[in-house]
């Protein structure tokens, strides 16, 4: 999973890196992340997904936590577009990458549309991390085909695995969606910021969820942004904290992502 | 057929996002204010995900084994451990948790 403070690394250090070892930290990554499909198709099994449904959204929408969601809330009985909206929402993220890896990888035009579909959490950190274009390449490329080829496999399997494993709450496989969110939000949470943010969201949703059909409390939540960030700037001591870390606690009532 | 149209404009608009970073020219986006907004959206959407997801039942919140998973993931997160043990953690415990009648 992303560990977002290597992101903050500067590239263009100076150190020399060998392609093998770029390579090797990208199989590593993709390896990791790659079998992590086994739970998403677990997940997407008990959510009441078919084979070919999970296995569309593994080869398509490739970008696990908005497939997590998706899946997620159409359990939950919510309509489609609420549904979709709420991934698609999540997945917005990944154009704030390639941001990022444009000016780093400088991809040929032509190149752009069959890389894009690699712009995930996991490419984007291994690619950034890396001092050289070169490097960048080479690690954006192993970690996007690696990833791309173990976690479409291992939803097929995870599929097909949980339907022997019969009823999945039994085995605890609802609590995997929830805990892939977590291991994203962790690391996101450095200033008081991302705190504010996530405990303001935590709130909404919990307020919005008997009053709301199911998966717009979610869409809700994201009014916290501009809620905090408002509140934020009429608190001129703390404007302009989201890159400082802060040790005093925030002040919120559900905490449960505080890591 | 709701499922297939869900999925449908979930692959178009996560395609779309990755291929605008990609594609936009330089600079375009990059103005402070963008960034802190794109930074804080995923924040909330995941905060909220988690909650709904571990509390959520219908319309109704419920305290049941979920929890007890979700607080083991937040211990494997709290001492580092990979993702695989994270999730794996969550899963395990509220099995566990459910096999004791919770």
């Amino acid at each position: 999973m992303p560990d977002r403070t290597l992101l903050r690394t500067p590239s263009g250090s100076g150190r020399a890196v060998s392609d093998a070892g770029v390579v090797r930290d990208a199989l590593g990554v993709g390896v990791a992340v790659g079998v992590s499909g086994f739970a998403f198709g677990i997940t997407a099994a008990g959510s009441g997904i078919s084979l070919a449904q999970a296995a569309v959204l593994s080869l398509l929408v490739f970008t696990g936590a908005s497939q997590f969601a998706l899946v997620g809330a159409l359990a939950a009985g919510g309509n489609p577009l609420t549904a979709a909206a709420g991934a698609f929402f999540l997945g917005t993220r990944n154009a704030f990458y390639g941001l990022q890896l444009a000016q780093v990888l400088r991809l040929p035009r032509r190149m752009r549309p069959v890389a894009a579909h690699g712009v995930i959490d996991e490419t984007s950190l291994v690619a950034l991390a890396q001092p050289d274009r070169r490097s960048a390449r080479i690690g954006f490329a192993v970690t996007g085909v690696t990833i791309y080829a173990l976690w479409n496999l291992t939803t097929v399997l995870g599929v097909l695995g949980a339907s022997a494993l019969g009823d999945p709450e039994a085995w605890g496989i609802d609590a995997a969606g929830p805990a892939v969110f977590l291991a994203l939000l962790a690391p996101m949470l450095r200033s008081r910021t991302e705190r504010a943010v996530a405990a303001t969201a935590v709130l909404l949703v919990l307020a919005g969820q008997p009053l709301l059909p199911a998966g717009v409390p979610v869409l809700v939540a994201v009014l916290a942004v501009p809620v905090t960030l408002a509140l934020r700037e009429r608190a001129p001591r703390t404007v302009g904290t989201a890159d400082r870390e802060e040790a005093a606690p925030p002040s919120g009532g559900e905490r449960e992502e505080e890591s | 057929m709701s499922t297939w149209i869900a999925i449908g404009l979930t692959a178009l608009g996560t395609y779309f996002v990755k291929l605008l970073g990609l594609s936009v020219p330089e600079g375009a986006l990059e103005r402070p204010r963008v960034r802190q907004l794109a930074a804080l959206l995923p924040v909330a959407l995941l905060a909220a995900l988690t909650t709904v997801q571990t509390f959520g039942e219908g319309t109704s919140l419920v305290l049941d084994a979920r929890a007890a998973g979700l607080a083991a993931a937040g211990l494997a997160l709290v001492l580092r451990a990979p993702f695989l043990v994270v999730v794996g953690a969550a899963v395990l415990v509220t099995a566990g948790a459910r096999a004791f009648g919770w």
